[in-house]
């Protein structure tokens, strides 16, 4: 047995974006340790900021770098950068929807003391109470970290840990909304619950995977998928429960259990987070595990992916419909939104992998901004997110509920929208792949999901408020605006003008082995 | 010594931590359940480094252990919050979030 562990060399600059997130989080936790608490919630968003903006440069910087660092448990490649400055962008975005306090009559979105009893006296004097809490801050940024390391790990191991850095801080924001709180936290112990046994089934391929190829690395894998073994139970066995842990990551039936009711439950902001970035860095991860360490064996994972594809489709759509509550109308429609991405990951073509790039960033800027349209919608208790309540708005704010509709024309994939593009993208990397079938069932359940979309449209314009008078729209500060602004020009320019991001994306889609 | 009656071990191990997961209702039990599925992955890992000859899996087992003991901050003071808000750790009683 060699007893030796090669040293790895260590290679800053191609991982300095993650560095700088994750350098950012702890300044973060240090901020949170010294600085006065008047003076806490500036810095921290200034902390935030620099560190994702800085993380954004680093990225463009590195752009058409080409490598494996870190004895090769770390690829910096076209899909990571892509996706890393993807992430970066909508984790500051992210970050300034946390940031609002203009909405809610007593600050921000998340509870100021989460240990404080729901429904006690002290619960409510805190209902009242201005004060706010900053952990969230380097919680949010040290899951962003996680995110942008889950599609850059080359190595299994590493990838377990990117999953669980990323999700850990993720379970605990679940369950900090400042209203609602019961709700809130049964969101954050059925992620928790769910999420860890998720990622014991994702551990165990990973060690089955190990027992085959003796090593955890990629390219290790896919070179002994080339040799004629024995034991190929081990292989098949630990990618299927490999892709169990990564397709609870991106909601893909049949693991979507969670998503309704951690979507709903969680605080707004943090569920715009979660729903945008969570989905862009599993799907990052999933790529690279089919792409570069199990492209060989394509014909033995293709089937179960094209069943797991058309059902998160199928279910995804039509459980939609039956939805009367806005946020978790959009978490189904995360899950269909899921099964057409899945369309591009299965195509595995270099057509496939760009297509599916760029539908990760035009779903995320599109799901960030209509989770922020949600947290304008108030009544007395909170945020307004039954369906009914949101009646005639069309008439009360044309504004807000014009740039909804608008968001939701994009989801469901209307020409000159964002959303249209992604869809053809992926639609047509299938068609050359020959799944036809395949893209069948993504164009019929489009149709499906623009029933739903239409709907809530039309309930929005034609139909009167309720009696009552209904929900008020708040006035955001600029935080709120700016995030939404931001989506909607990316809904936009990626309608009418997507050439240069596609060619972005078409330039990335290259991955370092 | 012949190596697979380790992997038939942990296997095992494995199914009754899965098992455990889906039938058991408080919400502990169903944690301690995720941890046996943990520590089977761990067993594995040490059985394959031997087969295979090579460190990697006893590296990893202590990364794998590391995890867990995050993983159980995090999730003791999340059960601990949905305990004291409900008087109860079933996960039966978590049902405000449906449909």
């Amino acid at each position: 047995m060699p007893l030796d562990i090669p040293s790895p060399e260590v290679a800053y600059g191609p991982i300095s974006p993650m560095l700088l997130v994750f350098g950012a989080a702890l300044l973060g936790v240090l901020v949170e340790a010294f600085a006065p608490a008047a003076k806490r919630r500036v810095l921290q968003i200034v902390v935030s900021a620099l560190g994702l903006v800085g993380a954004l440069v680093a990225t463009a910087l590195l752009a058409g770098t080409e490598e494996l660092v870190f004895n090769d448990a770390i690829a910096v490649d076209g899909p990571t950068l892509f996706l890393q400055g993807t992430l970066a962008v909508l984790g500051l975005a992210g970050v300034f929807l946390l940031s609002e306090q203009s909405l809610d009559s007593s600050g921000g979105a998340v509870v100021s003391k989460a240990a404080v009893l729901p429904g006690s006296r002290e619960d409510v004097a805190l209902a009242e109470d201005t004060r706010i809490q900053t952990e969230v801050y380097p919680l949010a940024l040290f899951s962003l970290g996680g995110m942008m390391l889950f599609p850059a790990s080359n190595n299994l191991i590493l990838m377990f840990i990117a999953l669980e850095v990323l999700s850990l801080p993720l379970y605990l924001m679940a369950g900090l909304a400042r209203r609602r709180r019961l709700l809130s936290q049964e969101a954050a112990v059925k992620y928790f619950l769910l999420g860890a046994f998720a990622s014991a089934f994702f551990l165990y391929g990973v060690a089955l995977l190990y027992g085959y190829a003796g090593s955890v690395d990629l390219g290790d894998v896919f070179d002994a998928t080339g040799t004629a073994q024995s034991n190929e139970a081990l292989l098949f066995v630990g990618l299927a429960m490999l892709a169990v842990g990564l397709l609870f990551k991106v909601g893909a039936v049949p693991f979507q259990a969670w998503t309704p009711d951690v979507y709903q439950g969680a605080p707004t902001p943090v569920t715009a987070l979660m729903a945008a970035c969570t989905k862009i860095a599993a799907f990052g991860a999933l790529l690279r595990v089919l792409y570069v360490g199990f492209g060989r064996t394509e014909w033995d994972w293709r089937p179960m992916l094209w069943a797991v594809a058309i059902l998160t489709m199928v279910i995804g759509a039509v459980l939609a419909v039956t939805q009367t509550d806005v946020k978790r109308m959009l978490a189904y429609s995360s899950v269909a939104h899921t099964g057409f991405i899945l369309i591009g990951v299965i195509a595995l073509s270099p057509d496939g992998l760009s297509g599916t790039l760029f539908y990760l960033l035009a779903y995320g800027f599109t799901t960030m901004a209509s989770f922020a349209v949600v947290t304008l919608v108030r009544d007395a208790s909170g945020e307004a997110t039954h369906l009914a309540q949101w009646a005639g708005l069309g008439r009360k704010s044309p504004l807000v509920a014009g740039t909804f509709a608008f968001f939701l024309f994009a989801l469901a994939g209307i020409p000159l929208t964002s959303g249209f593009m992604a869809k053809f993208a992926v639609f047509s990397a299938g068609v050359d792949e020959g799944a036809t079938a395949l893209v069948v069932v993504g164009v019929v359940t489009s149709a499906v999901t623009a029933f739903f979309y239409a709907r809530v449209v039309v309930l929005m314009f034609f139909t009167d408020a309720p009696a009552d008078g209904g929900p008020t729209v708040a006035v955001p500060s600029g935080f709120t605006a700016a995030t939404i602004a931001l989506g909607l020009a990316v809904t936009v320019v990626l309608g009418v003008l997507p050439q240069p991001v596609l060619d972005l994306a078409e330039r990335a889609s290259q991955f370092a082995s | 010594m012949n190596e697979s009656y380790y992997l038939l071990l942990a296997a095992l191990l494995f199914t009754i931590g899965g098992l455990g997961v889906l039938l058991r209702r408080n919400a502990i039990l169903v944690f301690m359940s995720v941890e046996l599925m943990l520590n089977s992955v761990n067993l594995t890992l040490v059985t394959f480094s031997r087969t295979t000859g090579t460190l990697d899996g006893q590296v990893m087992a202590f990364f794998v252990m590391v995890v867990a003991a995050a993983e159980v901050v995090v999730g003791l003071a999340i059960i601990m919050s949905i305990f004291r808000s409900r008087r109860s750790a079933s996960v039966d009683d978590a049902n405000l979030l449906k449909y």
